[in-house]
């Protein structure tokens, strides 16, 4: 399929408006676009979060593809569990083989914590199964705590900004590497407000035969504290402050996918998002300009591996 | 779906073979031939998927197994496979029942009619891996069907049943069979298993009403309940629950047109006269089971009421078997601690209570962590409700045998 918009406009939408997420919540895009670069038939398989709790609520749903959930951390196993049952079916002649695509969608607590070994071993196993973490880097069904992908300094409700502590106090751990360091055929970064990165990257994952994973970022307004309206617009602050770049590992080869022209400042970001007004204060100069090493020290390593000049 | 029943049942020749309880039931698996099996070992039960990987190396089942890297994620594979419309089974033990408790729940509230072979072990700590039914009973209120085997030839049979009763479209609930650690799993016994052909016959094939895989016809599972309608399917549940009661008779007939052999809710031996009645389930039965042809031998009324389905708890039928009994001395092998007694003697209770029968109670500890029933503590307990039934005084209502105090 054509990645253009004339193209896309035509195309049947499986992931039906009328869900309950945010108004400017990026989950719903990110998923549309998945959805769309995949094409039928799918069976997705939902972690608990806001996408799962915003589009099943009984006795209505969201999804006119094949979905199930199950629990919080187990998505990763339960799409073994289908994908296995196709392939035995298929195997035994019970049902014809009609090209099944495998979809888990994730958010960053249901992936990079609590899911974390499921994950690991589904990927291991080699199931073929796409799995899209939906990263908004932090548990927002719940109200906003910090996850083991919430920046460090960030505000949330488990990380608050007191007197002794400000924010989160840890890095994130770098969740795409660990998936990387299984050996799957394909594992990308991604953002929203570039579609066609993002569903180029789908459609590959989709091809490869095995278990993919595409880490995509989710901005979550309520989370983040932004208006509504600029959803896209911090994604693409994102990718051009480069606290979130966007690139892929195809069959092992690194390739960076996008490299701004010129590197905006991190205080770019954080002035963009309530969750870091605090970082804003003078008295956390110090931790910003940590902050922006860190950054600055990713890229360069990201770079490298990717084969760009530094 | 299987509705009828095989309309001639004709008896088949059964083959003899010495294996014990995890062998047997790799067995039936074989005959079988789940779609997906999702395992992972734990002691005393990884025999059981041992045994089945040879037949799947060997080429001897079409079963595609996951080996998993946990039993929640066992069984959260076997929920995956079973809504895609795969026949799914998995099998596991104390522990490895404990880690997958959240997910057991997602089994039975998504009507999905996995098969699970289970083997009862202590749960820890400390440590112990020898049997006990605490494990079980850690699973008695979440929605699966449970049958407790006493012997080899009861854990085949009754795996076989399982998946009937499971796919039965009234019932659509999954369930598990259980034998003893060790005792069982681990004791050679002869015992009849049926020909491939039979059970081929016996299990019939799954046809599935909603699959995640069928591409025109796309469904949703597991979606939010709120106040509105969760309460309605927790009640369907129930009723699903209800309806085993009688699909449990009517497989087990079936089964006994095939095999010979006699299945019911309960297993009673000499209960008709009986006026002191032990009630047991699982491997201790057995032991139970001489003692009270012992007494029988002296005069002494006493029977035997072994419970083969504990859940749904066959509740008429023990009131049945109860009425104008004199003394029961309820056998249990799991604490609910800082309860009134333990899950057996709480059950039985509450019969005696709802169908105001004049029946006195006690409840028998024993057997913890794999601590020996002989047949002096059977006699022991007998000796007690001897006393209760003469004086009427029931305290201690909660009494330990075997146990050093
Ligand atoms: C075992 C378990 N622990 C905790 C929860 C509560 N819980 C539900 S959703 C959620 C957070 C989800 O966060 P994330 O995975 O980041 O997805 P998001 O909602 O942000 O999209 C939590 C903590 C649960 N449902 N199950």
């Amino acid at each position: 399929m054509a990645l253009s918009l004339k193209e896309l406009s035509k195309l049947d939408q499986t992931f039906a408006p009328g869900h309950r997420l945010c108004a400017g919540c990026a989950e719903s895009i990110i998923v549309r676009q998945v959805l769309m670069a995949a094409g039928d038939p799918v069976v997705v398989a939902n972690a608990t979060g806001c996408l799962e709790v915003a589009t099943s609520i009984y006795p209505f749903t969201s999804w006119r593809v094949s979905w199930i959930h199950s629990a919080f951390e187990n998505a990763a196993s339960t799409i073994s569990g289908v994908e296995t049952a196709y392939r035995s079916l298929v195997k035994q002649g019970k049902m014809e083989d009609v090209g099944m695509k495998f979809i888990v969608f994730g958010g960053d607590g249901a992936t990079y914590d609590i899911g974390l070994q499921f994950l690991s071993g589904a990927l291991e196993r080699g199931h073929r199964f796409l799995y899209v973490c939906l990263n908004n880097e932090a548990y927002m069904n719940t109200g906003i705590q910090r996850s083991g992908s919430t920046p460090r300094g960030t505000w949330t409700t488990t990380s608050p900004v007191g007197e002794a502590i400000v924010g989160k106090r840890e890095y994130p751990k770098d969740m795409t590497a660990i998936v990387a360091a299984h050996g799957i055929p394909y594992v990308a970064q991604a953002v929203p407000s570039q579609w066609r990165d993002l569903m180029t990257k789908v459609q590959k994952a989709i091809a490869a035969n095995g278990p993919t994973f595409i880490n995509v970022l989710s901005s979550c307004n309520r989370g983040w504290r932004h208006d509504t309206s600029q959803t896209i617009a911090v994604s693409k602050l994102a990718t051009d402050t480069c606290v979130w770049a966007i690139y892929e590992i195809d069959h092992g080869v690194w390739k960076l996918n996008y490299k701004p022209k010129k590197k905006k400042p991190i205080t770019e970001w954080f002035e963009s998002q309530g969750r870091f007004s605090h970082l804003l204060r003078p008295e956390n100069h110090a931790l910003v300009e940590q902050l922006q090493e860190k950054v600055d020290k990713d890229w360069k390593a990201l770079l490298e591996k990717c084969g760009e000049k530094t | 779906m299987k509705t009828a029943l095989v309309p001639t049942g004709k008896l088949v020749k059964g083959i003899p073979l010495a294996l014990d309880g995890a062998k047997i039931v790799a067995y039936a698996m074989k005959q079988m031939n789940p779609d997906v099996v999702p395992v992972y070992p734990i002691t005393p039960q990884t025999e059981i998927v041992s045994a089945f990987s040879e037949y799947v190396a060997n080429g001897e089942v079409d079963s595609e197994m996951i080996n998993v890297e946990s039993e929640h994620a066992a069984m959260s594979a076997c929920i995956g496979a079973s809504a895609a419309g795969a026949r799914a089974q998995t099998a596991t033990t104390s522990a490895g029942m404990a880690f997958m408790w959240e997910v057991l729940y997602v089994a039975s509230g998504s009507r999905l009619p996995i098969v699970m072979h289970f083997v009862n072990r202590a749960l820890s700590a400390p440590l112990n891996i020898h049997c006990d039914h605490s494990d079980s009973m850690g699973a008695r209120d979440s929605g699966w069907i449970q049958l407790f085997g006493e012997n080899v030839q009861e854990a085949y049979d009754n795996a076989l049943q399982a998946i009937r009763i499971a796919e039965h479209p009234d019932v659509l609930l999954p369930i598990m069979h259980t034998q003893d650690g060790f005792v069982i799993s681990h004791g050679i016994e002869r015992a009849e298993v049926l020909p491939d052909e039979a059970v081929r016959e016996f299990i019939g094939t799954y046809k599935p009403q909603y699959s995640l895989l069928d591409p025109k016809q796309p469904v949703t599972y597991g979606p939010v309940n709120l106040q509105d309608y969760y309460f309605e399917h927790k009640r369907q549940q129930v009723d699903g629950m209800e309806k085993a009661l009688g699909v449990i008779p009517q497989v087990a007939e079936e089964y006994e047109r095939l095999s010979g052999r006699h299945y019911g809710l309960l297993d009673p031996y000499r209960m008709d006269d009986a006026e002191f009645v032990i009630v047991i389930m699982g491997s201790a039965a057995g032991t139970a089971r001489g003692v009270v042809a012992e007494l029988r031998g002296k005069g002494i009324k006493a029977g035997l009421l072994k419970i083969r389905c504990y859940r749904p708890f066959p509740a008429k039928a023990v009131a049945d078997a109860l009425r104008g009994k004199k003394a029961v001395a309820v056998m249990d092998r799991a604490i609910s601690f800082g309860a009134q007694g333990n899950p057996v003697f709480l059950d039985v209770s509450t019969v005696l209570n709802t169908y105001r029968l004049d029946t006195r109670a006690v409840d028998f500890v024993y057997g913890l962590g794999g601590r020996d029933v002989m047949p002096r503590h059977i006699h022991q307990a007998f000796q007690e409700i001897l006393q209760v039934a003469e004086t009427g005084e029931t305290t201690p209502v909660v009494r330990y045998l075997g146990l050093r105090e």
